[in-house]
């Protein structure tokens, strides 16, 4: 292992960051042009330096490093943290997809927001999120990598309620931050435990090369639980990422976020914020390997949450919250991924989903932009011919998530799939399959419903319907070719260069070891044939028969309820969790114990001295006379006192 | 010549004294109480003289100048007080001048 100082490293934050601090403060002043110009060229230039150090990092030998130690950040005593950024193949790659993908969506935003008068704000807070991206990313040590992952929620937050003056919109902006606290609650008392133990032995580091060298530490059983210290410490880490990356029991934040501006939502909620899960578990994988049962659990939380989101998913009729139900789904086949030891293929499922989950969003964007605002898939339609690159591009979009052969989607699921196969997870892969079943359903249905059959359009906005504009197109554009050759970087082993990304990835994730070897080709058709089956029901529902949905969903009337209602969760965790929370915190704490308690024990300790002020105060008359009399008979008392000193 | 024994002096001292205490605490006219604050300060200064007398020290003689020239100045700012409030409240009846209370 080789690693190299990179000073430049540090340009990656800068660049974001004076981004921000132009857009906050020159970016109201200078106009929109300014806006649109730097807020983009901010990450664009970010995106080519992070270029230049993956050039420069695939010049070295295997296994190589950059690195950069901008200041010590944290010296107490022996602990000792510094701000340190560490650029290896893994966060080489996360550095690229969230800089190139989030440049992308940057540019977009520009014809996205073109009618919005906050402009500055909201390029302030994108900026500011790629910035948390790029620090959880480039975060060299556990600590810093919370501090961007912090950042990222915050940022999340700021987004969602965007348009804060709607109250709906500024309750889900609360909403996506409360869940995320619960389980950044997880996330620290995971760096604790890690602290406390590694600290015990004298490690007094969270670096994640310290971390790996004292992995022996972590393996150890802990007495106070009697399991490995890296059971407690993963299932706490884990916890922290299904709030951040949507997964079961946390994910019922990320649905709701769709009411933020349309980017927003491709670039936080879809390619690169709620990545931020898997690429934790899988940067730290030498410490969820020692854990089989944290792996176990991930695997079926992982396979779980996927199948269940894309069963609310097909019959939403919100076009982004279909979309939002596809994340939580394809989130999961990440974690799946991860949870079956094969880190590598959860990290690359990561960027072939931000190619085309994030070109999903965009298209959705400009299909609402066209419709000024419409998000109902049931007042779309036919829209294909006032429409064509958007069409184009989520087609191509769609038969990546749907995992076609040849597009990106395809060689990231499979491989995921066949190492869940191998490992001797059949459960989750037939879950796994099924969900592939359902995935191409749902994302075909909304290609159908959108973009085929008659125009069910509001006439009043079918008038100014209208292609987006080329700020707007150019990115849909560049991401559709990623899509398509995303996936190409890591082709079936054997053919051409075979699994490049995998092998490039090794160094960091480990190599990923099967219990059993059955043909990936059997496996790949398995899994093909389930899409398809997809596909021919959505075109046999939503094209052949299009009567036919609404017959299905009467006949099974209360399956449906449940789905479109999303298995009540909501009103579940309502129910179980917020109703009762605001019962302790209004009527117990607030009335009795603030108002009862505390208000009383203050105000009747006040009370006391004031009464007993009003009854003393008496003694002072105003007449000079009383005055005299009670000092005379002091001045008696002392003369007595020294008479008596004296006589005694 | 036959002198004076010590103790009458002191009784006369602590008469003068009483009567002019009493004269502060019952008498209403604020002028009179603070002719009656004169007296006891002249009982003082006769005990004063007495003792030293007696016990040829020249320390009483010399307090009792002090005293006698503190009372100058306290007769000249409290007659000034008085004449201050008569011109506020057309009364020189320390009952009646009782502003400063609850």
């Amino acid at each position: 292992m080789m690693t190299a100082p990179f000073p430049a490293l540090g340009l990656i934050l800068l660049l974001p960051a004076l981004g921000v601090a132009f857009n906050i403060f020159l970016g109201p002043r200078l106009g929109r042009r300014a806006v649109n110009f730097a807020g983009p060229a901010a990450i664009f230039i970010a995106f080519g330096v992070g270029c230049w150090a993956f050039a420069t990092l695939l010049a070295m030998p295997p296994g190589s490093a950059l690195t950069v130690t901008l200041w010590p950040w944290i010296e107490a005593g022996s602990f000792h943290v510094d701000f340190a950024l560490r650029m290896d193949a893994l966060s080489a790659v996360m550095t690229l997809v969230v800089s190139g993908v989030g440049a992308l969506i940057h540019v977009y935003s520009a014809g996205y927001m073109a009618h919005d008068e906050d402009y500055a704000r909201y390029f302030a807070y994108m900026n500011l999120f790629t910035l948390s991206m790029l620090i959880l990313v480039l975060a060299d040590n556990l600590l810093l990598m919370f501090v961007g992952w912090e950042g990222v929620g915050l940022c999340s937050y700021l987004l969602i309620a965007f348009w804060y003056t709607n109250p709906e919109f500024a309750y889900n902006g609360r909403k996506a931050f409360v869940v995320n606290r619960i389980g950044d609650a997880g996330f620290i008392l995971g760096i604790l435990t890690l602290v406390y133990v590694l600290g015990a032995h004298g490690a007094w580091t969270l670096a994640f090369t310290d971390m790996r060298a004292h992995r022996d530490i972590l393996a150890e059983v802990w007495a106070p639980f009697g399991v490995p210290v890296a059971t407690v410490a993963g299932l706490l880490l884990f916890l922290g990422a299904t709030g951040k990356s949507a997964q079961i029991p946390l994910y019922v934040w990320l649905p709701d976020a769709m009411v933020g501006p349309t980017p927003v939502s491709a670039l936080i909620h879809a390619a690169t914020m709620v990545t931020a899960g898997v690429y934790m578990v899988v940067r730290l994988n030498f410490l969820f390997i020692l854990s089989p049962t944290a792996m176990e659990l991930i695997a079926t939380v992982a396979g779980v949450t996927s199948f269940f989101a894309a069963t609310i998913a097909i019959v939403q009729p919100d076009i982004k919250r279909v979309l939002a139900y596809s994340t939580i789904s394809q989130i999961g086949y990440m974690f799946l991924g991860a949870g079956v030891g094969a880190f590598a293929s959860g990290i690359f499922h990561v960027m072939t989903h931000a190619f085309f989950k994030a070109l999903l969003f965009l298209c959705a964007g400009s299909v609402i932009h066209a419709l000024d605002g419409e998000q109902d898939m049931n007042r779309m339609g036919g829209l294909w011919r006032k429409l064509p690159i958007t069409y184009a591009t989520m087609l191509i979009a769609t038969l990546a998530i749907s995992a076609i052969p040849g597009f990106s989607g395809y060689f990231s699921k499979d491989l995921i799939l066949e190492s869940a196969f191998n490992s001797g997870h059949f459960k989750l892969w037939l879950l796994g399959v099924i969900t592939a079943d359902l995935t191409s359903f749902y994302m075909f249905r909304l290609i159908f419903m959108t973009f085929h059959g008659s125009s069910r359009v509001d006439p009043h906005r079918a008038e100014h319907l209208h292609e987006s504009p080329p700020v707007m197109t150019i990115p849909l554009f560049i991401l559709a070719v990623l899509s398509i050759v995303g996936g190409w970087v890591n082709l079936p082993k054997g053919l051409l260069w075979g699994d490049a990304f995998v092998r490039f990835l090794a160094p960091v994730t480990g190599t990923y070891h099967p219990m059993i070897e059955v043909s990936g080709a059997a496996i790949s058709l398995i899994a093909l044939a389930s899409t398809l089956l997809g596909i021919l029901f959505a075109w046999l529902l939503y094209i052949r028969q299009p009567e036919l949905p609404g017959r299905i969903s009467d006949a099974l009337a209360a399956l449906y309820r449940t789905l479109l209602h999303k298995y009540y969760i909501d009103e579940l965790y309502n129910l179980v969790v917020s109703r009762p929370l605001f019962w302790i915190a209004g009527p117990v704490l607030a009335r009795r114990v603030d108002k009862g308690g505390i208000d009383g024990v203050v105000d009747g300790s006040a009370l006391t001295v004031e009464n007993s002020g009003e009854a003393v105060r008496r003694v002072e008359t105003g007449n000079v006379q009383h005055y005299v009399l009670v000092y005379l008979f002091g001045v008696i008392a002392i003369a007595a006192y020294y008479v008596y000193l004296v006589i005694r | 010549m036959m002198s004076v024994p010590p103790s009458w002096f002191m009784a006369l001292g602590a008469l003068l004294f009483a009567i002019g205490a009493a004269g502060v605490l019952i008498r209403r006219n604020v002028i009179v109480m603070l002719m009656a604050i004169e007296l006891m300060l002249n009982a003082v200064n006769l005990t004063f003289i007495a003792l030293s007398r007696s016990l040829g020290s020249i320390d009483g003689q010399v307090i009792v100048l002090f005293v006698i020239t503190v009372a100058a100045a306290e007769a000249a700012t409290g007659l000034a007080i008085i004449i201050a409030a008569f011109r506020n409240r057309e009364t020189v009846n320390a009952d009646e001048l009782n502003l400063m209370r609850w």
